[in-house]
């Protein structure tokens, strides 16, 4: 079932990929991914409906005209997911983990958790400063996803202590004990940063998931 | 020379202010943007950026003073400001993007540039990207430069930010509804635009008003996207260009007030001075704010020329 959300001028796609009592689990695809049609096996024993977000530009939401993305803009698009679930623990993947963390600093009170694994757009455009480029985007290419986000969010830098910043304030207001977990293999600086923070554990997915889960059930902080 | 437009059943006028000699659009991707020049259209193409929250017309008598010097001066409104149509998304890269459009639909050939703070900031940016396409360029209080981070603790640091982060997400929650509170009148929206610019003059920005508002239904209104909002936070660092400054490939002239005011940059010259390239000029406007242009515009327009020209 597809909930239609307002952010801004955009309409976003949100997709309840299961039905059930209990706290929500909200999956965030990767750069140039889409949110998937069925409930990946791996997260059909979530206690309670698992939903998934089409970022701007990205599957069914909207593709603006003329690009402008941030990651930040699509943590406001995960924060209108929010506005429509109350609550909910995140499991975001590339582009998705580092929207997933920036929401779960953002809004603390808000996000039961957050996990964070391998997938496009990880690594963003690198920590800081990089050599001044205006990528061209070819909008021949198939969109979604909108090639504006692809060129755009391919070059979004990641400063480490940006990205720390994010993960306290997770730590510190949300309340939960140990609210990011951390299942990539890849490490960008601004992840290898992250790990190291109170508060932000490495393991897998399995184990992840079973965490998260006892901690979607401690309710809001 | 006086030229008046009206709207709304008012007059605006403003001595020295002149109306551009054309007005044309450009689809930049999809965002149309408003265009508009002063000067022979034969002339050598001078690249004109305003300021964030400001409109092309805020050029109407610093414009023409440059178009008198033989220039064809193009200037246009960013996204979601005065003309332009009001976009989804808003970003530094789009903008830069959007600027590439306008100099990309007035010649092939490098040009010159003069950028007014958020205007120069970028194009300082772009020149660095594409230093083919541009010939010189003068900052008129627009160059990045931010002072090291006040020393308090970085508990109150934190503190800030995700008060900001907060913020700016209870604004995203609403931007979609936001409509910008109307005036009664010309001269209240002109009231209201001086807490933001205190040194410039009530006739000033009540002709700004006739350029840059329309006359809704239930008042006088700014046209800018009301989805727009001053400062905000991201991952960038200001002195990510300063420390590229140095290397700036093409002439750089600078151009400074003394008087610190709600939207200026509080930029000291001689602070940014170590990081400008041999090559670069900087004047210092004693008792002027950060509207340089507007406060001066005949010196500053002379100094525009002297250097272009030279």
């Amino acid at each position: 079932m597809m909930e239609w959300l307002t952010h801004g001028r955009m309409r976003l796609a949100l997709r309840r990929l299961t039905a059930a009592d209990g706290p929500s689990l909200l999956l965030l695809h990767g750069l140039g991914e889409r949110s998937p049609d069925d409930c990946p096996s791996v997260y059909r024993k979530w206690p309670g409906p698992v939903w998934a977000l089409d970022f701007t530009g990205h599957g069914q939401s909207t593709v603006p005209l003329g690009g402008g993305y941030t990651a930040e803009i699509l943590m406001a698009d995960v924060d209108a997911a929010l506005r429509h679930l109350g609550t909910a623990t995140i499991v975001g993947r590339g582009l998705g983990a580092y929207v997933g963390l920036l929401a779960a600093g953002g809004r603390p009170q808000l996000v039961r958790g957050a996990v964070l694994l391998d997938g496009p757009g990880l690594a963003g455009g690198g920590s800081g400063s990089i050599t001044p480029f205006l990528p061209t985007v070819d909008t021949r290419q198939p969109s979604p996803p909108d090639p504006f986000a692809m060129a755009e969010l391919a070059l979004d830098v990641r400063p480490p202590d940006y990205a720390t910043f994010f993960a306290r304030q997770a730590a510190e207001l949300s309340g939960l004990s140990r609210p990011i977990s951390v299942c990539a293999c890849e490490r960008p600086e601004w992840l290898a940063a992250v790990v190291c923070e109170l508060g932000v554990e490495e393991t897998n997915l399995a184990e992840a998931l079973d965490h998260h889960q006892a901690l979607a059930g401690q309710g809001p902080a | 020379m006086e030229v008046s437009s009206e709207q709304g059943g008012e007059r605006f006028v403003f001595d020295g202010a002149r109306a551009p000699d054309r007005r044309r659009d450009v689809d930049a991707h999809g965002v149309r943007l408003a265009v508009y020049e002063w000067g022979p259209a034969d002339g050598q193409p001078l690249i004109l950026a305003h300021g964030g929250f400001d409109f092309a017309r805020t050029f109407d008598v610093f414009a023409p003073l440059l178009a008198e010097g033989g220039f064809r001066v193009v200037s246009w409104d960013h996204r979601g400001h005065g003309d332009s149509a009001h976009a989804e998304l808003y970003s530094w890269m789009a903008d830069e993007r959007d600027l590439l459009a306008v100099v990309d639909s007035t010649t092939a050939r490098p040009c010159a540039v003069v950028g007014h703070s958020k205007g120069g900031s970028m194009l300082a940016h772009i020149i660095q990207a594409l230093p083919h396409r541009f010939s010189r360029f003068a900052a008129i209080d627009g160059l990045p430069f931010r002072k090291p981070p006040p020393d308090v603790a970085e508990r109150a640091r934190v503190t800030t930010m995700a008060k900001e982060v907060s913020s700016w997400l209870e604004h995203r929650r609403v931007a979609a509804t936001l409509v910008r509170k109307p005036a009664d009148t010309p001269e209240q929206l002109a009231t209201r635009r001086a807490r933001m610019n205190p040194r410039l003059s009530s006739d000033w920005l009540r002709y700004l008003v006739g350029q840059g508002a329309r006359k809704d239904d239930d008042g006088w209104r700014w046209k800018i996207d009301p989805s727009l909002r001053m400062g905000g936070f991201g991952p960038w660092r200001s002195r990510w260009a300063t420390d590229r400054l140095p290397g700036f490939p093409i002439p750089l002239l600078g151009i400074f007030g003394t008087e610190n005011e709600p939207m200026g940059w509080g930029v000291d010259p001689e602070e940014l001075r170590p990081y400008l390239p041999a090559h670069a000029r900087v004047e210092v406007l004693e008792d002027t704010g950060h509207f340089i242009h507007i406060e001066r515009p005949q010196r500053t327009a002379e100094l525009v020329l002297e250097f272009l020209q030279s």
